[in-house]
């Protein structure tokens, strides 16, 4: 069991700065998730750890070992890959047994290993098969138990539920939880799927161009992300923006864009008041805004067009528009609006985000 | 006209226009093939019809060929060839390939497109400057001289065949066995060439193919009996005289045939994946 | 970042330059291995192709029992012998020929094979590659049978269908007609097999889709079967140009370049100059007439790969 250090790591290629600077303590027996939109650097950062890819610049500590030297079968790590990457000409055992015979360990104990991890996966009874013969769902319990035979200090993932259909996905990913919990190893976790990353991870780090963004746990990342490009990328349907501009009106603080006047509360008021006269953006969740019962004071209230809906049972979602504003409020499933309808929405305004328009920095 | 008997029409042509092209593919085998079993009298005959066997099929021609003529001389040689040259030539194409396509070394894009190059160059090229090349060897009238042309003719194809077969495994499946702990010969020799085994039964499928058929340069530089190999040696040898033996000749003809075609009929799919590799797959 | 993490960062600069160092060598040995393992393909082309070639331009340059140089002289020399000149026309009308023949063949077989049931191709396939499969040589010496004026199969066939029989090998436009009729025998399955994996890559949809938008059959022809497999076709044509003007076996086994050197291509011209008739640098002389054609060819198959890689 062992701890993760990245120091400043960087990775370029010929003309590519695919990791800028990461800095990253992953703990003993920590899930850790690495998100992001594709060429974000996610990968590469994980196949750095795996001693995949050369690092740059930098340095990377499993255990209390600097590893930037060793080959990937010194680093004590096991790697899920997103294809599987299980070999063809195998049977499931001899897939999982592979790793251990490379290391020359004892028939018995190779035996031992593979059956402990096949019962702990299910898979059983599908030793004797060729991958071929495994439908997706179970390759992927193979890769995973081809990982866990080796006992390692860490578990590498590279987006190993993206070739799975939607329903085997969500189920493979309450078992890797369960697994996890039950191994109690570090695991280092690549994807570029939110859901994913925020159900799966102790933590999460969220990157962008290379550069890390916002390392959280999955509930600090949603409520109070750090910049917009993490507000915007965690949560679905993904957050409301708004240029708006901080206005000041006898001490009290408005954000004023057509079609929308918002009061600021009085807790983000001091904060803001030097962005007086000046455009922010503002941002508000989906589930922020609903539909004004009366009961609201005019402060927090505006007008909205309802261009589509979206009932998807659980919820109504709403496209609207207010004034030059694409907005997405979901609603209870109780509520009843046509297209073409005027609304009066109303937003909480305890749970407004504003972010610096240059620097996309939250406020 | 509706669709149903149009479509029973134009299957009707197909069928007739395949039967054609059958007709003229398999006739020459099979004239072969009966010429072979039939009496020498038929065969001189100008009676009857001479697409059947009419006067009863003999097997003479074929007994005839193993204990009056040097046809197993020749047969034993064409083996002793082919292994040696099928073997030389997938190991170094094998080495090449793995190389070429997975160690990314300086120039290595640029010797793939030569190996291709290489691949076009035909045999009547070649065959003069190596027939003072192989006497010089002293190898001249020897058919070990063979060993050392045929792989030029053959590991080209073979090295940018396995190129492609061994491009079409996921890099992940190496960078899994990096993980797991293999080293390069384990890795070649493990995970490679057993993923990769259709690409050698194809590759093994060309070499062997074309070191059992190749003429010219045993043509050209073996002169006596007990060094010919098959292919010279029943196009020149089994003719005697002003009389050709027709029916003995066929029968020696066919066996040399048999080989590749037994392989082809064994191997049909590895045969073909080979074959349109050249063209299709880049 | 942590409190534990203090322990490792001991000098961390220089052992951060020792490790960039092994890396280095990591490196430069997996090229190492690379280059060895690539280094017997090398030496194999290096030996056994391209310094034959450049010898034999050296060997055409020198006369006949090779003690003296004679620069262009040997080339100098064919280019005023009608029979080379003859045998320049032969080769040329040979390989145009043939290798027209087999492309319209192949291509009608494929696009036959192609519209039967799934169920039976695989046995029309498996049977029209027989003859690419028999060795040429052997296959050609049953050829030689099959032309035979007195007692064999193909005179008896014209005679029976009212025709006049034909000296096939003794005349020289029959025996012409002959030698192309075998190399198209050989040469179609191959373009067969190459029309019909790419009719094959053509997804149905583009095919539907056409249907739909009210094509026929020639139309779809026309506008999508053979602007999809125009790459193929061409990589096809040019490699077989390569191999047809280079044919050997079949002339050889036939007619030896018979009647009065009518049926000479290249390669067996410099056989017999070279071989046959022991002028070795005439022969080398006559084969190098070949490659600018097959320079030129490979120069647009490679074009062509790069393209349909892209």
């Amino acid at each position: 069991m062992a701890q993760v250090l990245m120091k400043d790591l960087n990775k370029k290629y010929d003309e590519v700065h695919a990791v800028k600077d990461v800095n990253l303590h992953i703990r003993d027996k920590e899930f850790v998730v690495l998100v992001g939109p594709s060429g974000c650097g996610k990968s590469t950062t994980l196949r750095m750890v795996a001693g995949l890819e050369e690092i740059t610049a930098g340095e990377i500590i499993i255990g209390d070992r600097v590893v930037n030297d060793l080959p990937p079968k010194d680093r004590d790590i096991a790697m899920v890959f997103q294809n599987y990457a299980l070999y063809p000409h195998m049977t499931v055992y001899d897939n999982m047994a592979f790793g251990l015979k490379m290391r020359k360990f004892p028939r018995a104990e190779i035996e031992k290993r593979v059956r402990e991890a096949a019962e702990i996966l299910g898979i059983q009874e599908l030793l004797r098969r060729k991958p071929r013969q495994l439908s997706g769902g179970q390759r992927q319990r193979v890769a995973v138990g081809r990982a866990i035979v080796r006992h390692p200090q860490v578990f590498l993932f590279d987006e190993p539920l993206s070739n799975l259909d939607a329903k085997l996905r969500v189920q493979m990913r309450v078992e890797l939880k369960r697994l996890h919990d039950r191994l109690e190893t570090t695991a280092i976790y690549v994807t570029h799927d939110q859901v994913e990353a925020m159900t799966l991870g102790d933590r999460v780090v969220v990157m962008k161009d290379g550069w890390v963004q916002q390392v959280g746990e999955p509930m600090e990342l949603y409520s109070r992300p750090a910049n917009r490009f993490v507000a915007g990328f965690i949560g679905s349907p993904a957050m409301n923006f708004a240029e708006v501009v901080i206005k000041d009106a006898g001490g009290t603080l408005w954000a004023e864009t057509p079609g929308l006047r918002v009061k600021v509360p009085a807790a983000r008021a001091p904060r803001l008041r030097a962005y007086a006269g000046q455009t922010v953006t503002l941002g508000v969740r989906p589930e922020d805004l609903h539909i004004a019962g009366g009961a609201e004071n005019g402060d927090h209230t505006f007008s909205a067009v309802v261009e589509v809906v979206e009932p998807l049972g659980s919820e109504i979602l709403l496209d609207v528009k207010a004034g030059t504003h694409s907005l997405v409020a979901r609603v209870e499933p109780t509520v009843r609006v046509k297209v073409h309808e005027t609304l009066r929405l109303a937003l909480d305004p305890e749970r407004l985000h504003f972010f610096d328009a240059r620097t996309e920095a939250a406020i | 006209m509706s669709r149903r008997p149009r479509r029973v029409l134009v299957m009707m042509v197909c069928y007739a226009i395949i039967g054609l092209f059958m007709l003229f593919f398999l006739f020459p085998p099979y004239w072969m093939a009966i010429t072979s079993l039939k009496t020498n009298q038929e065969i001189e005959s100008l009676k009857g019809i001479p697409l059947v066997i009419q006067q009863g099929a003999t097997l003479q021609h074929y007994v005839d060929l193993f204990t009056r003529t040097d046809f197993l001389i020749y047969f034993k040689n064409s083996v002793l060839v082919t292994i040696p040259v099928v073997l030389i030539s997938m190991v170094i194409s094998v080495m090449a390939a793995y190389a070429l396509s997975r160690l990314g070394f300086l120039g290595a894009g640029l010797i793939g497109t030569g190996v291709f190059l290489v691949y076009l160059v035909p045999d009547s090229l070649l065959f003069i400057p190596f027939f003072k090349i192989i006497g010089w060897l002293g190898l001249l009238n020897s058919k070990w001289s063979l060993v050392l042309v045929y792989p030029t003719a053959i590991v080209p194809f073979c090295t940018w065949l396995l190129i492609g077969y061994f491009a079409s495994i996921p890099r992940e499946l190496d960078e899994a066995a990096l993980v797991d702990g293999a080293n390069h010969a384990q890795m070649l020799l493990r995970i490679f060439l057993p993923v990769a085994v259709p690409g050698l039964i194809a590759a093994t499928i060309f070499a062997f193919t074309v070191s059992w058929s190749g003429f010219l340069y045993p043509l050209a530089f073996i002169f006596s009996p007990e060094e010919m190999v098959l292919t010279v040696g029943t196009v020149t040898t089994l003719i005697k005289g002003d009389v050709y033996h027709w029916g003995g000749l066929m029968a020696g003809a066919l066996l040399a045939c048999l080989p590749p075609v037994v392989l082809y009929v064994f191997l049909m799919d590895y045969y073909i994946s080979g074959l349109t590799a050249g063209s299709t797959k880049a | 970042m942590s409190p534990d993490s203090t322990a490792v960062q001991t000098a961390a600069p220089a052992r951060m330059r020792a490790a960039r160092a092994r890396l280095g060598v990591r490196l430069r040995s997996r090229a190492a291995v690379g280059v060895l393992m690539t280094l017997p393909l090398l030496v194999l082309i290096a030996g056994l192709v391209v310094y034959p070639f450049f010898y034999a331009m050296y060997l055409s340059m020198l006369n006949k029992r090779e003690t003296t140089f004679i620069g262009l002289d040997n080339y100098r020399f064919l280019l005023t012998r009608d029979t080379f000149w003859l045998v320049v026309r032969t080769s040329f009308l040979f390989t145009f020929l043939a290798v027209l023949w087999k492309a319209i063949l192949g291509f009608t077989l494929a696009v036959v094979i192609h519209t039967l049931p799934t169920r039976g191709q695989r046995l029309w396939r498996g049977l029209s590659l027989i003859p690419w499969v028999m060795p040429l040589a052997l296959s050609s010496l049953g050829w030689w049978w099959i032309f035979e004026p007195t007692h064999s199969a193909l005179n008896w066939l014209l005679v029976l269908l009212g025709f006049t029989p034909q000296a096939w090998l003794a005349d020289p436009f029959w025996a012409r007609v002959s030698i192309i009729l075998v190399n198209v025998w050989y040469g179609t399955p191959f373009f067969m097999i190459t029309y019909l994996a790419g009719l094959k890559s053509i997804p149905a949809e583009l095919y539907e889709s056409s249907e739909i938008d009210g094509a026929n059959a020639a139309q779809r022809l026309r506008y999508i079967t053979l602007p999809m497999l125009k790459n193929i076709i061409a990589i096809t044509l040019l490699f077989s140009t390569i191999v047809t003007l280079a044919t050997f076996d079949i002339v050889r086994v036939l007619t030896r370049g018979g009647p009065r050197g009518y049926t000479h291509l290249f390669g067996t011209y410099a056989f017999e100059l070279g071989i046959a008739s022991g002028d070795v640098p005439l022969g080398a002389a006559v084969s190098l007439f070949m490659f600018p054609l097959l320079a030129v060819s490979a120069f647009f198959i490679l074009r062509g790969i790069r393209r349909s890689a892209t």
